[in-house]
């Protein structure tokens, strides 16, 4: 197919067969990635085998090593498996990359501090080559979506932690991607910024019908915005249970005191424990 | 206004500490001529003179104090000596006058400026390379460093010989032993500019599928520029000291570098000191016009104040 020999270990399946109504988005079937490392091999991913369809929100939670950041970065190109196959948009997730299949939100903003908002969040149209007038269109709609309408002419230095990260999402989401997918976005933040920016999440993927992928170290988080939540548990990092969440789409704060988010909550709670047992 | 204070009596302590240093260094040269002019002086000769302490001299003679910061060839010339060299050489004379120091601190800025652009340019070239090409930066890089392990008032004489040898002469070749000295700065500062950028920002433009080119222009040079400008003042001021060292081995009739040799041939040393203050000077006026543009282009950058 081409000369990166890499890719062929992860060729894509024919999504052809998969029995589930949506689309499958994300496909990855026993996954193996071990890194080469002066203390040896670290065996970051063992046999991970998951399915995402079109429209999901899947939380990746986990104590540190547990591999879910590996695995999103996999999804993202930005690593390569060792084993197994994984498919993004039924391409391998490097023809996926090249296609912009995907916006990712690192767990610093990383606003390039001499662009203003509003040139940041062009950065990814200038460098896909859209016009002068569609950048401000998309611009003006992206800041509207996460909020920031009116912060477009402001550096970043000049905004909040939790505003730096909104509009670092806004950039992930100007080209439009199918996919988002989230490392910790809100790690750095605290609790008070971090519920107010779940709820807006949550709101931008009920209008955007994106797929999402979110790692998240937080049960809370994982649990009030996930559709699917995988538990993840470390050395060799692996997929120790995936919980459907039963919870309705429409989701106001206070549904995490209902007993069924608490219910979902323990089960994650569980897994992450038995998961940690093992060492 | 408090920190008015504190450089004013720092500069005041430089200058008290300069004319008190002017007496034991003149003593003897005063006392000479005292002597040569009838005046009693303890010891009375020259001879016996010679091996005593210069601060006995002076607490045995102090009549002849006042003389140590009037004297027409002093060893040390007192701070308004210098300075008064520096009023007459530069405001009293005209620009065009071989004595005018203008006349030659604009001869070596000239190839200062030249040199440093030279400098400059190479020095980003190579480091852009650098960045870019791991076999540059296995090769060029050793070679750069050892290049400033040579000292360069080794090297500016064999520089000029060989250029001399083909038929290079005037401004380029000081220019080349100036760009010799403000490459490298350069060619650090601007490897590590353009380094500064985190994996994640890296990996940002990854998922966006960036080519190399987008991703120096919209990342690696606008983040290597604080770097750059830190460089660039450190090159100016390396410029101009290859600028004058270039005009002392070729015997050069004007320039800075010229004056200075030309007045330690005649012991003329407050030509010396005016000229090495004309020097100072204007590599302060260079740092400062560039720490200027720095402040402009990182302003425009959005850098915080």
């Amino acid at each position: 197919m081409n000369m990166e020999t890499t890719t062929q270990a992860i060729r894509p399946e024919a999504a052809a067969s998969d029995p589930a109504s949506a689309e499958t988005v994300i496909k990855a079937r026993n996954l193996d990635l071990t890194f080469q490392t002066n203390d040896g091999p670290v065996h970051a991913l063992k046999d991970v085998s998951l399915e995402v369809h079109k429209g999901e929100f899947v939380s990746f939670i986990g104590p540190s090593g547990c591999g879910k950041t590996t695995f999103l970065r996999c999804i993202a190109a930005l690593e390569t498996p060792t084993g197994g196959s994984l498919s993004v948009n039924g391409m391998t997730p490097d023809e996926a990359r090249r296609n912009r299949a995907y916006g990712y939100v690192f767990q610093a903003a990383g606003l390039y501090p001499w662009r203003t908002i509003s040139k940041n969040i062009k950065l990814p149209l200038e460098i896909m080559g859209y016009s002068k007038a569609e950048q401000e269109k998309r611009v003006s709609q992206v800041l509207e979506l996460v909020e920031l309408s009116g912060f477009g002419g402001k550096f970043p230095w000049q905004l909040s932690g939790g505003m730096q990260q909104r509009a670092s999402i806004a950039r992930a989401l100007a080209f439009d991607a199918d996919i988002l997918l989230m490392d910790e976005p809100f790690g750095a933040l605290d609790e008070i910024v971090r519920d107010h920016l779940n709820e807006q999440l949550l709101k931008l993927w009920a209008r955007t019908n994106k797929t999402i992928g979110f790692v998240t170290h937080s049960i809370p988080e994982a649990v009030y915005l996930s559709t699917k939540i995988v538990v993840m548990s470390p050395r060799p990092g692996r997929i120790h249970d995936v919980i459907d969440s039963t919870l309705p789409k429409e989701r106001p704060l206070d549904i995490r005191d209902s007993p069924e988010f608490i219910e979902i909550a323990h089960r994650v709670r569980e897994g992450l424990r038995a998961g940690h047992g093992d060492d | 206004m408090k920190s008015l204070v504190a450089v004013l009596t720092v500069l005041a302590a430089i200058i008290a500490f300069w004319y008190a240093a002017c007496v034991p260094m003149n003593i003897k040269g005063v006392l000479d001529a005292a002597e040569r002019a009838g005046v009693e002086v303890t010891p009375a000769t020259a001879k016996e003179r010679r091996d005593r302490s210069e601060f006995g001299l002076v607490a045995k003679n102090s009549f002849a104090i006042n003389d140590t910061w009037v004297q027409e060839r002093p060893r040390l010339p007192a701070p308004h000596q210098v300075a008064v060299e520096l009023w007459e050489t530069t405001v009293e004379k005209k620009v065009t006058s071989k004595r005018s120091l203008i006349y030659h601190a604009q001869v070596t800025l000239s190839a200062t400026l030249l040199g440093f652009a030279i400098g400059t340019g190479l020095g980003i070239l190579l480091a852009v390379g650098i960045v870019h090409s791991r076999v540059m930066d296995m090769s060029v890089m050793p070679w750069a460093i050892v290049s400033q392990t040579i000292p360069i008032i080794a090297l500016a004489p064999m520089i000029i010989v060989v250029l001399y040898s083909i038929g290079v002469q005037g401004i380029i070749p000081k220019a080349v032993i100036s760009a010799y000295l403000s490459f490298f700065p350069v060619v650090v500062g601007m490897v590590k500019g353009l380094r500064a950028p985190d994996a994640m920002q890296l990996d940002l433009l990854k998922t966006y599928n960036a080519n190399t080119n987008q991703g120096f222009w919209k990342l690696r040079l606008p983040s290597s520029m604080p770097y750059l400008f830190a460089s660039l003042k450190i090159g100016i001021a390396a410029s101009l000291v290859g600028a004058i060292v270039g005009e002392l081995p070729t015997g050069a009739v004007a320039g800075l570098g010229a004056r200075l040799l030309a007045g330690s041939y005649y012991g003329q040393t407050v030509q010396i000191w005016s000229a090495l203050f004309a020097a100072a000077i204007l590599a302060a006026a260079l740092v400062a016009l560039l720490g200027l543009m720095e402040k402009l282009v990182l302003k425009r950058m959005g850098v915080q104040a």
